[in-house]
């Protein structure tokens, strides 16, 4: 039959996990169809059209998708899922939330965050914290996944998909969007910068993330934190990477006052370069660090700036 | 208003866990066991919630071995008024454990569920949302403050760039996020207490569901490893490094 991708976005850009978890779908069932749902959002699916490997984009453009409720999100997937034989979701908080529900009430169980596809019916996904890795079979029938975006290659351009609307399904009334409040930041977004910069326990004060900040504006990269450093406050909870915070995998992680307990290391052991700094030579993080320093941050990071900046960054 | 709260059995999230040489899974023999972090700060909500006079009972449910009883006594110890175990053998998947919640709440009809966004044993987070979708409830998932009334929740969420707030009718399903609150340690007299208060046995056959895990676990794997890498002595040759990586 076909797989359906439920796009990532904001109601103006396409997040690149969409394209990633187009990956990871066709190499479960072609075609690809995308899922666009949001308000005013044709922008997004125009953007959609363009993946490669994407045959058909399904845009519902209404006011009851625009934060993606799960309900509404729920009911609108089931209007369509007969046609599919695997829908798949990115692993953002978006798809964590609704496509549960979707599994449910097509009474299949849900795979999450699959990390490999073994073969169309056999996924890998990280268990544990990712200190194991399961190998599982789904049984025949309907497959509904989340993916692991930072596993998977995007999918280039070069698509020319169809455009079609779909008609809203029914408003569940469940739950009503009240408000947001978004961090407001110029750094790249964290879960697809090239370099990510997370500071720890050490920082020691939110004052001193300026630290951090001032070397990630040199690097153009995005900040992050281990849940210690959320925890007593100094940053707020979208910086978290680890298990239960935001999985990374950029070209490189710099660790700065961070121990590394498994937790965080579940976040970000997949980048491709990980450099550490920290006063403690046996803290753990050396162990998977490439680069480690065994040092002061509070004078690491000021002759980190200097040297940067002598370097021309 | 009832709350219910599941909780769930799992390894302590300190044990650094090993996979089996056989590949059958990871080797739980002598491992310390504990309550699901997320789900004590969902019993401690739920508590708090009855402590200011919002919650007229909570009752803690647990599907997992006979030894599950011991994580139900924890949430007794915190403040739960008296604790309900379905007793099943070998893993139960999310969406089994969500067909079993759905009957315990058809029979005692919270108004509220509040429980784990996610089991750090299976990392699966589904449970609170497939639940909520049987019994066609609203959800607010990930959550990280609570403000409740006698028809709504108004529920902030932890989501990727910030908070949301939901304003969701009751009943409905609330999965914790970390920041949620600080759970409490039980106080002696209270972990006494809690001997005393009742725990119902259940089987999931007495609910109609057939437990049985519907995904075949073919192999259970260490993660690659990462190589060790080099300690350099001061930020210049650490810079170098990372420029020689291509990495800067």
């Amino acid at each position: 039959m076909a797989s359906l991708v439920i796009a990532e976005h904001n109601n103006q850009a396409l997040n690149d996990a969409t394209a990633k978890t187009v990956t990871a779908a066709a190499e479960i069932s072609k075609p690809v169809h995308v899922l666009v749902a949001g308000e005013n959002c044709k922008s997004v699916a125009e953007a959609a059209a363009k993946i490669a490997g994407v045959e058909k984009i399904l845009l519902a453009d209404n006011a009851l998708y625009a934060r993606m409720i799960a309900e509404a999100m729920e009911t609108l997937i089931l209007s369509v899922a007969d046609k599919y034989d695997a829908i798949l979701a990115p692993a953002t908080t978006n798809g964590k939330n609704y496509l549960p529900r979707v599994a449910a009430r097509l009474d299949v169980p849900q795979i999450s965050e699959i990390i490999k596809v073994v073969s169309p019916d056999i996924f890998e996904r990280p268990i544990y914290a990712g200190n194991a890795i399961q190998t599982v079979q789904a049984p025949a029938g309907k497959k509904v996944i989340t993916v692991r975006a930072t596993a998977f290659k995007a999918s280039g351009d070069g698509g020319s998909a169809t455009i079609e609307t779909l008609a809203a399904a029914s408003d569940p009334g469940l739950s009503k969007f009240d408000s947001e409040a978004l961090s407001k930041s110029e750094r790249p977004e964290l879960a697809s910068a090239k370099i990510v910069i997370s500071g720890g326990r050490g920082l020691g004060s939110a004052e001193n993330f300026k630290l951090i900040e001032k070397i990630a504006d040199r690097l153009h990269a995005a900040v992050g934190a281990s849940r210690a450093a959320v925890d007593a406050g100094y940053v707020p909870n979208d910086y978290q990477v680890g298990q239960t915070g935001k999985i990374v995998a950029p070209d490189l992680y710099l660790a700065i006052g961070i121990s590394g307990a498994i937790q965080h290391l579940a976040g970000m052991k997949d980048s491709k370069v990980i450099a550490a700094i920290n006063k403690d030579a046996e803290s753990p993080i050396f162990q998977i660090a490439d680069v480690g320093l065994v040092a002061d941050l509070f004078q690491a990071l000021p002759e980190m700036d200097q040297e940067l900046a002598k370097r021309g960054y | 208003m009832k709350l219910l709260v599941p909780v769930k059995r799992v390894v302590d999230f300190n044990v650094k866990v090993r996979v089996k040489s056989d590949q059958s899974g990871v080797d739980l023999a002598n491992v310390k066991m504990s309550m699901n972090p997320f789900d004590e700060i969902a019993v401690e909500e739920a508590v708090r919630l009855k402590e200011k006079g919002k919650a007229s009972e909570v009752i803690a449910v647990s599907i997992g071995p006979a030894q599950a009883a011991e994580t139900i006594r924890t949430a007794l110890a915190m403040g739960a008024d008296r604790g309900i175990l379905v007793k099943t053998e070998g893993e139960v998947e999310p969406l089994a454990v969500a067909k079993i919640l759905k009957a315990i709440c058809d029979a005692e009809k919270p108004m509220l569920v509040i429980t784990g966004k996610q089991a750090i044993d299976d990392d699966a987070n589904q449970t609170g949302q497939m639940l909520a979708a049987l019994l066609g409830w609203g959800q607010g998932t990930f959550a990280h403050s609570l403000e409740l009334s006698e028809t709504s929740a108004k529920i902030s969420r932890e989501i990727d760039g910030g908070l949301q707030t939901l304003d969701v009718k009751l009943p409905a399903v609330m999965t914790t996020d970390l920041r949620l609150n600080e759970p409490r340690y039980a106080s002696l007299p209270n972990i006494m207490k809690a001997k005393k208060k009742p725990i119902e046995e259940k089987t999931p056959a007495d609910y109609g569901v057939d437990a049985a895990p519907r995904l075949k676990v073919l192999k259970v794997t260490e993660p690659p490893t990462r190589g060790g890498g080099v300690k350099v002595k001061s930020v210049g040759e650490l810079l170098d490094k990372l420029k020689e990586a291509g990495a800067i």
